[in-house]
């Protein structure tokens, strides 16, 4: 005991400079140095060479009216809008054309992955041959191909698919009723936001119920029946307050109404369903990774093989599924840039393309758009941690 | 892909030499080439022929810089640009002269640090219709869908034109010219708009060229032309005077045909141009006969333009605007003195 304290309390004390802590900083502090002094002469040396150049730079043009249209936008845009407005354009279309190529890549991605598992041979192979034919061609050929090739075989305006005298396929787009709302149609929302949030409460009492008295409750349709019931009701009250507004064939192209454009569809089905055939494969990593003990010890205690899937396979596949499934995700988002190749307005397209040529603020508009990327990418990974997380092993 | 292309052009731009600003002109000598910025494929502007050689105007200014510059107009080498990549390579130093008939705006001039040397293609901005679609003029395109190239004048004039006239269009942007042409081609547009010089060209591209028709309305002027960097002027002088030298050229009746007779003439003015007489390639910092090289080995205005876009060619174009200016063009060379 004494020995101990002896030693203790008199070590060699190491001179400063020796000291691992101290000289751990110091050159923590040295290279951070080292990065901002090169980073501040990069900003100087650049903003020099503009200059001498004559090149203008600086961020007073994002407030210069654009002038050009754009072929989607998704706020209220016009020419005599600014830059900055495209910007705000760009930047939606690239988020809207992500989620919906996110959306779809995740649910065929499930299916084929499991499909791949399948023991009926035709569909287990035909998942094969889907996952290597998508992956090993070159994305922009995939997206040229939907779009000239598939896309192109629709009919002119004049000649449009119809259905109901109120959807109208053509080479321009698909279109479709645009809802007007009318006064008093503020209800409906609310009616359902009120139902979305019993819904919840009625989930959080089920499954306490059930924890208590082992009973179950038909939590799905209700919340089905309340969720469609609720705004139903508002609306029955309010009197309907919604119109449509039907597309009609004018002059060249169909006016009114909403549309979905070509390159839309070709962009978004060309990104899920690439990005799907990775996203199975990752799925069946997972699904395989589960010890087939598992799924024989839930049927050894009564388990059927559906909730054996749900209740004891994927919860514990997702922990392997989750984190390469966020790099899909993140490919996918970048992937969306090659919109430019088909005249889908994305980010890329409208502001690091047109507002970049008109303006010349190369350095300005890269740096923004790189931003850009950076912060969705940044969301997407902080979002994918936080279901990992919710997800993960809770050890006991 | 595109994006780390521009990304690289602008890290280039931010880190380069104050030798790629000053001095192109020693640079080319240095290296023994002239590197030309051209279109992707451009019929009689900067285009491809089957053995891979480059032809066209443009082609023409950048061989007429090598023959003034090095004495060789063999000495080129190409680099194909986008409309949208074009300013970038010439900026970060990638090319020497940006020749893809590109329009001497202002803002390009100024914003962008370019200066353009001259025009060799003065056009305006035109429309192709399909001829079943009954159209006749420009202001009956109310409501159309129209194809045009990212990163031209050509986009900017088109929402001008239509806003102006108060009708409403949609707008369907590409990046490359082939895909423009393949998107209007599909039906995807009902009109295609570009350069009346380029709507000729591309027309040859179209499945049924005969089934399209260009619109009688010019909705703006396109003075096409070589452009370089700013804060160059040696350079700048070089391009410059080498296209006037070939216009000039026209002017005094000097062809690649007649080019070492008319060296015995007896007008002081061809035998200024052609380095018997004067000073002017000392002067410029070439040869004394940088002139006869580029006449001789390129010919005159006259004869690049019948080669590539007169009448007798697949684009056919008159030379209208573009006849010297004593046959009521607009072709005007400086004096050569
Ligand atoms: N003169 C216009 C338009 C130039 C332009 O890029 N035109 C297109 C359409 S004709 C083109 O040259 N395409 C050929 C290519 O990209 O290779 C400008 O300078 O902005």
């Amino acid at each position: 005991m004494a020995v101990e304290t002896k030693i203790a309390v008199a070590p060699a004390k190491p001179p400063v400079w020796n000291d691992p802590r101290y000289r751990a900083l110091f050159f923590q502090v040295l290279v951070l140095g080292g990065v901002v002094l090169l980073g501040a002469y990069l900003v100087g040396n650049t903003m020099a060479n503009l200059e001498r150049q004559g090149i203008a730079s600086g961020f007073g043009f994002l407030e210069t009216t654009a002038g050009f249209s754009i072929s989607q936008t998704l706020v209220e845009y016009s020419e005599e809008s600014s830059y900055g407005r495209a910007f705000l354009v760009g930047l939606l279309n690239t988020m809207l054309v992500s989620i919906i190529g996110i959306f779809f890549a995740t649910i065929l991605g499930f299916i084929i992955g499991v499909a791949r598992l399948s023991r009926n041979w035709l569909i287990s192979n035909l998942a094969a041959v889907y996952i290597e034919i998508l992956r090993n061609i070159p994305l922009l050929l995939q997206i040229f191909f939907w779009y000239f090739a598939v896309l192109r075989n629709v009919p002119s305006p004049k000649n449009s698919h119809s259905m109901f005298d109120s959807f109208f396929l053509n080479i321009r787009g698909l279109y479709s009723p645009a809802p007007i709302f009318e006064a008093g149609f503020w209800l409906i929302p609310v009616a359902l936001v009120a139902g979305v949030i019993g819904v919840v409460i009625l989930a959080r009492w089920a499954r306490a119920r059930q924890e208590r008295t082992g009973e179950r409750f038909p939590v799905f349709w209700t919340s089905l029946g309340v969720l469609i019931g609720l705004p139903l009701l508002a609306a029955i009250v309010m009197g309907f307050p919604l119109s449509w507004n039907y597309p009609e064939l004018k002059g060249f192209n169909f006016v009114g109404g909403m549309v979905v454009i070509p390159e839309l569809v070709a962009l978004a089905l060309a990104l899920s369903t690439y990005t799907a055939s990775f996203i199975a494969e990752i799925v069946r990593a997972g699904i395989t990774a589960v010890s087939h003990g598992q799924t024989e010890a839930a049927y050894s205690v009564g388990l059927r093989p559906g909730p054996t899937l749900r209740l004891v396979v994927i919860p514990q596949a997702l922990r392997v599924i989750i984190p390469p499934l966020t790099s899909q995700y993140l490919n996918l988002m970048k992937n969306s840039s090659l919109a430019a190749a088909i005249a889908y307005p994305d980010i890329v397209l409208v502001f690091a393309g047109t507002v970049l040529m008109q303006t010349g603020q190369a350095v300005e508009i890269i740096s923004i758009t790189m931003a850009v990327y950076l912060t969705l990418s940044l969301l997407i990974s902080a979002f994918m941690n936080w279901y990992n997380k919710k997800m993960a092993l809770v050890e006991r | 892909m595109k994006l780390t292309k521009v990304l690289l052009a602008a890290a280039a731009a931010t880190t380069l030499s104050t030798a790629a600003v000053a001095g192109t002109l020693d640079d080319v000598r240095g290296k023994g080439f002239v590197q030309c910025g051209v279109s992707q494929g451009l019929a009689g502007f900067s285009n491809p022929d089957e053995q891979g050689n480059w032809t066209g105007i443009d082609v023409d200014v950048c061989r007429a810089v090598a023959a003034a510059v090095l004495g060789d107009a063999g000495k080129v080498k190409f680099t194909p640009l986008s409309a949208k990549e074009r300013f970038t390579a010439l900026q970060s130093g990638e090319v020497d002269v940006l020749s893809r008939n590109t329009t001497w705006t202002l803002v390009r001039d100024s914003a962008l640090g370019l200066n353009f040397a001259g025009v060799n293609y003065y056009d305006g901005q035109g429309f192709m219709v399909r001829k079943d679609l009954g159209v006749k003029s420009a202001l009956e395109l109310d409501g159309a869908s129209v194809c045009v190239n990212i990163g031209t004048t050509t986009e900017l004039n088109l929402s001008d034109y239509f806003r102006a006239n108060s009708m409403k269009f949609n707008p369907v942007v590409f990046e490359k010219a082939d895909e423009v042409v393949a998107a209007y081609d599909s039906g995807r547009c009902d009109v295609y708009t570009t350069d009346q010089s380029g709507l000729a060209a591309q027309r040859i591209k179209l499945k049924e060229p005969n089934a399209h028709m260009i619109l009688p309305e010019v909705i703006s002027k396109e003075p096409l032309g070589p452009v370089v960097r700013h804060g160059d002027d040696k350079w700048l002088d070089t391009v410059k005077w080498t296209l006037y030298a070939m216009v000039e050229a026209e002017e005094l009746g000097v062809t690649s045909k007649n080019v070492d007779q008319m060296k015995g003439s007896s007008s002081p003015n061809v035998r200024r141009l052609l380095g018997v007489e004067g000073d002017g390639g000392k002067n410029l910092g070439l040869s004394v006969d940088w002139a006869y090289n580029v006449v001789k080995q390129v010919g005159n205005y006259g004869e690049s333009f019948e080669r590539h876009v007169g009448v007798k060619t697949s684009l056919g174009l008159e030379r209208g605007q573009n006849a010297l200016w004593k046959d009521g063009g607009l072709q005007y060379a400086m004096p050569v003195r």
